[in-house]
């Protein structure tokens, strides 16, 4: 069935378009992009005042399944996705088991397959078990399906690993995505270190820990020429690191989070476990440099790290609360409030953050752009549409968002991913 | 008087009035210590909850008499024999306490905010008596209170705090009273147990005790966990004591007339020179004393009197 978008302001980075255009949609492709096109026998979605951008791709969920289905599965997350914005996911490998074998990502692959509305691309582990001491077999995972590496949420400690890792991982021009901690810094900690943690005397984690492993991550990068993407960038000294890094023309890109742009520790006078997340949430002078650094283009993307968790889990004394925030659902309102109606960043850049930047990372050469042939992965967005974040009313099976009763102005309205409207 | 909270869940939200109710009370709760039959009926009928999860003499044993002595009923929680070994959480142990109809429970946990948490689906007063690193609010208002009792007024006084201030719920909710009334706090400890950043509290610091105790009125001395050496905090608890031990030595750099505390557990020797603690200058069992005074007044503010439209 063919779908034709009508009258929509198509924002497109990759080929340098904003204007007002008709896209024809067949067989899951995009087959005419033109200021006015009549077809018969089509359905047609009227785009006036909306804003038609490549689909969004988050570089960084996670889906609990397998293993913790009580927290989300592959179904309820991409359910989530869709409502959000987003067409196309990428799932971390922490799952139980751990997805380091080609029978995991299978799994995963044929799971999204028959209950996934979104595009699901898994992460495979850089290290088996994600214990940081042997790699993984990296060109099996590729063949099975694995979009990129990473040991999220378990920093490759030993940097003769990491560097093998990222030796080997060239053989495949594979991505790594590191999750940069220095675990011996931040030992115990819950909260960034600064004035709030010395005032609640909270464990903390300071800045360091995160410095210290970007700043050897980009040292590897540069001795093995490897792909290495930093997840979650959450301080100034990680950002200036990055610049440096980029300056020298070393392949390293880097992820930010809406959490780490629109909170900060001071929140954390409230002992709120939904604001419990590592890297933790950061001081103003951190979220200052990351806003310039978008503004001036070193980030590369935005990605939501949506780690669900039940009520239950959260539902304790901080100390014993998970890490995490539920991201999929709030993000986009959250990104287009914040810092698109507020001027602070261009439309099209942050369609460049969200769409176009993520599938150049990850190598998807047919996504992330709108041009005839590439995949019919749309988000349809409208600027003024006002929400009220209400975690009730979410998808995901978690609930973990300190957003709940924000009120944001701009949202997604409609999702289509290969040409099929999955949500609207 | 009024005194508009709830819970006493620190120091910080309390406003100097409110501070100023707590000691005033106290001072009329002091006699009752002292009589023959130590007991007054103002809170009988009451439940108290005395909930701790970590090891407590002191504040335990206070809060306890504190509300023998105004009749009230406490029940003592005790950790190691309760469900909390079979894995029952924080929440499901408070929300049973609460259903024997508990009026107030006294928390003390070593996750701080944990009585924060607790307060937000408690009907039960709140009480905390220590949460981790956090606030421990009645050993600061019966420092204060032991202060007034030596100095008459806090304003003006210079109080110099020593040792692990990192991680000390007393030292932190000392900072916050004594800033509050007007007292010149001055905070002295190894780096790494004292960053830099606590300036940021109105309090001046300093790495040199010989140079801070100069012309201090008060000397708080605070217990250092043996185990901190471990972790590299500092070198051994031989250089800690040459550098921080309070000896009569240094002592005798303070003001003729100024007083030693410890909120105790004490290292004898370590922290604090051993005939400093049994000498006319340490008020360190007068401060568990008037602990008492202090903790009925606080039940008594709570707990007292009937029950009213109240804010935290």
């Amino acid at each position: 069935m063919r779908l034709l978008i009508k009258n929509g302001r198509v924002i497109d980075p990759a080929s340098n378009v904003d204007e007002t255009l008709d896209i024809l949609i067949d067989r899951g492709k995009i087959v005419k992009i033109n200021p006015k096109i009549e077809v018969n026998g089509s359905k047609i979605i009227d785009a006036s005042r909306l804003v038609v951008a490549p689909g969004f791709i988050d570089m960084h969920v996670h889906l609990r399944e397998p293993g913790q289905e009580d927290k989300e599965t592959i179904k309820t997350g991409s359910l989530a996705a869709a409502k959000g914005g987003f067409t196309s996911i990428a799932c971390m490998p922490n799952t139980a088991p751990v997805n380091d074998s080609r029978g995991i990502t299978e799994f995963i692959i044929s799971e999204a397959k028959r209950n996934a509305v979104v595009n699901i691309l898994p992460i495979a582990a850089v290290t088996r078990g994600l214990c940081g001491e042997e790699i993984t077999d990296m060109t099996d995972l590729r063949n099975a399906g694995a979009i990129a590496f990473s040991d999220d949420g378990h920093p490759i400690e030993n940097s003769l690993v990491m560097r093998r890792a990222l030796e080997y991982s060239r053989l495949l021009d594979a991505l790594i995505i590191d999750h940069c901690e220095d675990r011996k810094l931040s030992a115990g900690g819950i909260m960034h270190e600064g004035i709030t943690s010395l005032k609640l005397g909270i464990k903390a984690i300071p800045a360091s820990s995160e410095e210290i492993l970007v700043a050897r991550d980009i040292v590897l990068a540069k001795e093995t020429k490897a792909k290495v993407h930093i997840a979650h960038l959450s301080v100034k000294g990680a950002v200036d690191l990055l610049k440096f890094a980029k300056q020298q023309d070393i392949k390293i890109t880097a992820e930010v989070t809406p959490h780490h742009l629109f909170l900060t520790d001071a929140s954390l006078e409230s002992f709120d476990t939904n604001l419990k997340v590592n890297p933790p949430l950061r001081s103003e002078q951190d979220v200052e440099a990351l806003i310039d650094a978008i503004k001036e283009g070193w980030i590369d993307a935005f990605a939501t790290d949506h780690a669900p968790h039940t009520p239950d889990e959260k539902d304790v004394e901080l100390d014993k609360a998970p890490f995490g925030i539920n991201g999929l659902e709030t993000a986009v309102p959250l990104l287009l409030d914040k810092l698109v109606n507020k001027n602070i960043l261009p439309l099209d850049k942050f369609v460049a953050m969200i769409s176009t930047n993520p599938a150049r990372i990850l190598g998807l050469e047919n996504k992330g752009k709108i041009s005839v042939g590439t995949d019919a992965d749309l988000t349809i967005l409208k600027l003024q549409k006002d929400v009220i974040v209400d975690t009730n009313q979410f998808f995901s099976k978690s609930r973990n968002s300190p957003f709940n009763g924000w009120k944001l102005k701009g949202a997604p309205v409609m999702t289509i991913v290969g040409g099929k409207i999955v949500h609207s | 008087m009024p005194f508009d909270h709830k819970h006493l869940l620190g120091i910080e939200p309390l406003s100097k009035l409110d501070i100023l109710t707590i000691l005033d009370t106290a001072e009329s709760f002091v006699e009752i210590s002292t009589r023959e039959v130590k007991k007054v009926p103002t809170l009988r009928g009451k439940t108290i909850v005395n909930l701790f999860f970590e090891p407590s003499t002191r504040t335990r044993c206070s809060f306890e008499l504190a509300a023998k002595r105004l009749s009230a009923d406490i029940v003592n929680f005790n950790k190691q024999f309760s469900s909390v070994v079979k894995g029952e959480t924080l929440k499901d142990t408070v929300l049973n306490l609460e259903a024997m109809q508990s009026d107030a429970i006294i928390i003390r946990h070593a996750c701080p905010g944990a009585p924060h948490y607790i307060s937000a689906f408690c009907r039960s007063h709140i009480i905390n008596a220590g949460d981790g690193a956090h606030e421990h609010p009645t050993q600061a208002l019966l420092d204060a209170f032991t202060i007034r009792q030596k100095k008459k007024n806090l304003e003006g006084l210079k109080i110099v705090i020593v040792g692990d201030i990192l991680h000390s719920r007393v030292a932190r909710s000392n900072i916050f009273l004594l800033n509050k009334m007007g007292a010149e706090v001055v905070c002295v400890g190894p780096p790494a147990l004292l960053p830099e950043e606590f300036k940021e509290f109105g309090i001046a610091f300093d790495y040199t005790l010989d140079r801070a105790i100069r012309g201090a009125d008060v000397i708080m001395m605070l217990r250092i966990q043996l185990e901190r050496q471990q972790k590299n905090l500092f070198p051994s608890i031989r250089e800690y004591r040459d550098l921080f031990s309070l000896t009569p030595k240094r002592f005798r750099r303070a003001k003729r007339n100024a007083i030693i505390m410890h909120p105790g557990p004490i290292n004898r020797g370590v922290e604090i020179s051993a005939n400093l603690v049994d000498s006319a200058k340490s008020v360190i069992l007068q401060q568990v004393e008037n602990g008492i005074a202090v903790r009925m007044a606080v039940l008594y503010l709570l707990l007292g009197g009937k029950e009213r439209e109240t804010t935290d």
